[in-house]
């Protein structure tokens, strides 16, 4: 997934504003939903109403009713809450235990690099969501295991990322003048080293925050995150999945929301990457 | 993304380069195996009830079942003899299913591997398509808005979709898993999805980087077509820089089997993974970390051997870093 950190600078320059102020508006509107979820929706996410069981889209719901009468809109809106704090919770600890990693590892010498850039890539050598499944295996199902599972998932790539980073900017003018000058190791490390690193870091976690949020809703979705009926997205997909034959959009209406949400990331991402390409040239 | 063992000092002799790397196999292979074999010792709970499922026996009983599977003996003991079993090609028993690891790997492996086959296949057109979109000056935007799309997207949800429209709305395709090949249609379509939007990225962004070179005005200037011209000469550029993606491909594939065969219920590789971490059986996890890793640096030793051959110039420039 960290491949999205690849994507072409050149193309980039030519996507119109007005999706990155869509991607925004988007991301907004979720992080309002998640903060006032009464805003959008009067109906109670947890409501059971056999009688309005299984009610196809309409004026009264919007996204219809889920097999205990529940309203799907509302289902998804108090869903934010949880995906939103798993994508920018995980994403948060990748970044900074990725950073401290990477950065201690591309300013020790030799043989520490060896050892850390060796372990790095025995991690790499998993696929990610391998990765964050046997994270769930040892620390078990849940919330908080989910968090966990999605941020050490993807701590070695933010790791390579600020190694290599670290490794071209201790060499750069700046940091020699700043040495020249007296400046101590630790305080020119602190000060000029780990600041610039951070950088293409903070490009990298803001379409991280899209992925992780999609691996979150695979993990919850194969039943090993919150349980029902916590209105989680992954949960109301997996729930769904029982009642496709009948209902479509209980699975369709919260996977396009999913959609949406990685997408304004990635948009947002790529737009924050064309910015600082364009401020290195 | 790939181990450079040897490949600076040994660029003149292409033996010892191809020795280093076989050595960094095996020691992301053993790396896997070890950080795999502690953290699964990590997991709470007692391995004996694992074992014994769900039915309570004496504690004479499972001080004998500790003893019988080696659980009593000190961890190097255990860890050395896991090792030792697996330099001989035993990975060891599987504590739910009592039969060994391999067995129960070696008979999901097929389905995995038909469904992974037929996944890439398509990711590939898909992607081919999707690059030959892009070069076109109105259909590029689409074809970028199709890769965002495709990327974004959880594939279990594009499972979800694919089997309401075509599985029950238009009844194109089973719904459940059967024998034929109509039931692995959809599954690989699904699978390959994600994946495709990111090689045609990748792929477009290599087309766009060889029209740039110099040669691309001789073709030209020789009066070839624009069709011509892609066909024969720049997409075998990007197509070799592609290759290099072919490690996360199967990774991606990989993971994404672990959903992609529960959405449509199918045997494989991910639902034994998935049950054996909500079982706890600790065997055939591990079976699956070493498989996955040894699968993982295979690729990417195929990757740079491939890679060379293709592209001549990389193996100079890796003398000479």
């Amino acid at each position: 997934m960290s491949l999205l950190a690849a994507a072409p600078s050149r193309r980039i320059k030519r996507m119109p504003t007005p999706a990155v102020w869509a991607a925004v508006g988007f991301l907004l509107l979720l992080v309002l939903s998640a903060l006032l979820p009464g805003v959008f929706t009067a109906a109670d996410p947890l409501r059971t109403n056999i009688g309005e069981a299984l009610l196809a889209p309409g004026p009264g719901h919007p996204f219809g009713t889920d097999q205990a009468g529940r309203d799907v809109f509302a289902r998804v809106i108090y869903g934010s809450r949880y995906s939103l704090a798993i994508g920018f919770g995980a994403t948060l600890i990748a970044l900074v235990a990725g950073l401290a990693i990477g950065s201690c590892a591309g300013l020790v010498r030799r043989v520490g690099d060896g050892v850390l850039s060796r372990a790095i890539e025995i991690v790499m050598a998993f696929p990610e969501f391998l990765l964050a499944l046997i994270v769930i295996a040892i620390i078990g199902p849940g919330e908080a295991s989910l968090l966990m599972a999605v941020a050490l998932a993807v701590i070695p790539s933010y790791a390579r990322v600020a190694r290599v980073q670290t490794l071209v900017i201790k060499r750069a003018g700046y940091v020699e003048a700043a040495r020249t000058l007296g400046v101590s190791p630790a305080l020119a490390v602190l000060r000029h080293v780990v600041p610039n690193t951070l950088g293409p870091l903070l490009v990298m976690a803001t379409m991280g925050v899209g992925t992780a949020i999609t691996a979150a809703a695979g993990l919850s979705f194969l039943g090993l995150g919150p349980k029902p009926p916590t209105p989680e997205w992954g949960l109301i997909l997996s729930e769904g999945r029982n009642f496709l034959a009948s209902a479509w959009w209980i699975a369709v209406f919260p996977g396009l929301v999913i959609t949406s949400t990685v997408v304004s990331t990635s948009i947002l991402g790529r737009h924050l990457q064309a910015r600082s390409a364009g401020r290195q040239r | 993304m790939t181990l450079h063992y040897g490949q600076v000092r040994g660029a003149d002799r292409p033996g010892a380069r191809l020795f280093g790397r076989l050595g960094g196999m095996v020691l992301v292979v053993w790396g896997a195996a070890t950080v795999g074999f502690f953290a699964l010792r990590l997991i709470p709970g007692d391995p004996v009830d694992a074992l014994i499922g769900l039915g309570s026996v004496s504690a004479q009983v499972r001080d004998q079942i500790r003893e019988d599977w080696g659980l009593a003996d000190p961890l190097l003991v255990q860890y050395l003899g896991y090792l030792g079993r697996l330099v001989q090609g035993d990975l060891g028993t599987s504590y739910r299913r009592q039969q060994p690891v391999a067995d129960v790997i070696g008979q999901q492996f097929p389905p995995t591997v038909q469904l992974m086959s037929l996944a890439l296949v398509f990711a590939l057109l898909l992607a081919l398509g999707s690059a030959l979109l892009g070069r076109g000056r109105r259909t590029a935007p689409l074809a970028g808005l199709l890769e965002l799309v495709a990327v974004s997207s959880p594939n279990f949800w594009i499972g979800l979709v694919l089997i309401s429209v075509f599985g029950f709305g238009l009844g194109w395709f089973p719904v459940v898993a059967t024998a034929g090949f109509g039931a692995l249609i959809l599954p690989a379509v699904t699978l390959a999805i994600p994946v495709a939007g990111i090689i045609s990225q990748v792929l477009r962004q290599g087309l766009d980087d060889a029209e740039a070179l110099p040669f691309v005005d001789t073709v030209r200037a020789r009066g070839a077509s624009h069709t011509r011209l892609v066909l024969r000469h720049t997409l075998r550029h990007a197509a070799a820089s592609s290759i290099t993606l072919t490690g996360y491909m199967v990774g991606s594939l990989l993971g994404g089997s672990v959903l992609v065969e529960t959405v449509f219920a199918r045997p494989g590789l991910g639902r034994v993974a998935l049950n054996a971490i909500v079982d706890r059986d600790v065997p055939v996890v591990l079976g699956i970390i070493v498989l996955a890793a040894a699968a993982f640096s295979m690729v990417n030793l195929f990757v740079d051997l491939v890679f060379e051959r293709i592209d001549p110039r990389l193996a100079t420039e890796q003398a000479y870093a």
